[in-house]
């Protein structure tokens, strides 16, 4: 939370806890509270004078037209920043085998981002991780080895976890994921697949 | 800020450039940025704080705090030529009136959390600085937990209680 006040997650897990603070006063409440400290910093940060002319050009600018910048509205269980990085469409779903389905968000050199669909009671095959896993639950919940995640928590999963989650029972589960390294696959199949679905 | 926010009034808004410009044009050219694209920067975010006052809300943040959002946002967009993910906005009652003991719960809040930063150590200080600068990677600052920031982080929880408290009447 304290590196997203600080902008300097990548841009991946930026999302996730954008998404999130979209849901949870808590998560809020903690983000804005690292503000406070930012604030701080910045109140009491050394003083460079700016150019004189910067006060007369702003001051004249003050009644320029705002351009209007696209603004995206939470829709179902996808809240805005979510939106925004569809560009407000619908999911576009890939299927990933036993009713697993994925849409991959963004990606670059830092990590990746997705949108993960596990029907009720599925298991998501038995994986661990090369870096750090971010994964948000917007509908539904999910259980591993650790607990159960409904909606509105973060798993926070590092190498030191192996873990198999299977979505709980009623609404299939819908997740936010970010990782900034691929997934390990312990099964050869999976491992097998994982270039072609980019986990 | 208030008087810009909902009078629209530019002396207001001078007195405020007067106020932060210099601090954000020294707090952008901390991390290496030069000074002709750190007055850019001071620009555009005096200018979003012009056009994007009916969000600030006294409640849950002091001026400086919007401001330091305002221009981190600013300083990862130039850096990245991408947006960076924001929350929603939370929606605020049109017809709500000002708190005033919240508002200044708020400020007494912040007051209590830079005496406590002003009483650390000035090693200690500065990797705190530099975390809220952006000069830190996210896996430094989580491997800087270690350092004794007991009352810092205090502090913080009260103010988390503070602002979850207000969050939740906010929202309900």
């Amino acid at each position: 939370m304290a590196a997203y006040a600080a902008g300097t997650l990548p841009h991946a897990f930026s999302l996730v806890v954008a998404t999130q603070v979209s849901m949870s006063s808590e998560a809020r409440a903690a983000l804005e509270a690292h503000e406070a400290v930012g604030g701080i910093v910045l109140e009491d940060s050394g003083s460079v004078a700016v150019s004189d002319s910067m006060k007369s050009d702003l001051l004249s600018m003050l009644d320029d037209p705002v351009p209007t910048e696209p603004v995206y509205t939470r829709s179902g269980v996808y809240p805005a920043p979510v939106m925004e990085v569809l560009k407000g469409r619908e999911p576009r779903w890939k299927t990933l085998g036993m009713g697993v389905k994925q849409d991959i968000l963004s990606e670059d050199e830092y990590g990746s981002v997705r949108l993960l669909y596990i029907p009720p009671e599925q298991a998501v095959p038995d994986h661990g991780h090369n870096g750090l896993e971010l994964t948000l639950v917007l509908q539904g919940s999910f259980s591993d080895e650790t607990g159960r995640f409904g909606v509105g928590d973060v798993e926070v999963a590092d190498e030191t976890l192996e873990h198999t989650p299977i979505a709980g029972a009623g609404e299939p589960c819908i997740c936010l994921a970010a990782t900034d390294a691929r997934l390990k696959f312990n099964a050869f199949v999976p491992r097998l697949l994982q270039p072609l679905f980019r986990i | 800020m208030i008087a810009v926010r909902d009078h629209r009034d530019k002396a207001a808004f001078a007195s405020l450039f007067d106020h932060f410009a210099p601090r954000l044009k020294g707090f952008v050219m901390r991390n290496g940025t030069s000074a002709a694209q750190a007055e850019e920067i001071v620009q555009d975010v005096m200018l979003t704080l012009w056009r994007k006052a009916h969000m600030f809300d006294p409640h849950r943040a002091q001026v400086s705090a919007w401001v330091y959002q305002i221009v981190r946002n600013r300083q990862i967009d130039v850096a990245r030529k991408e947006n960076r993910p924001m929350p929603e906005a939370l929606k605020e009652e049109p017809e709500a009136e000002p708190d005033a003991a919240q508002i200044v719960a708020i400020e007494q809040e912040t007051e209590q959390l830079r005496a406590a930063l002003a009483k650390l150590r000035p090693e200690q200080r500065e990797v705190i600085e530099k975390a809220y600068l952006g000069e830190l990677t996210h896996q430094e600052i989580s491997t800087q937990t270690g350092l004794p920031l007991g009352t810092i982080k205090s502090r913080i929880r009260l103010g988390l209680q503070r602002l979850r408290h207000e969050l939740k009447d906010l929202l309900e």
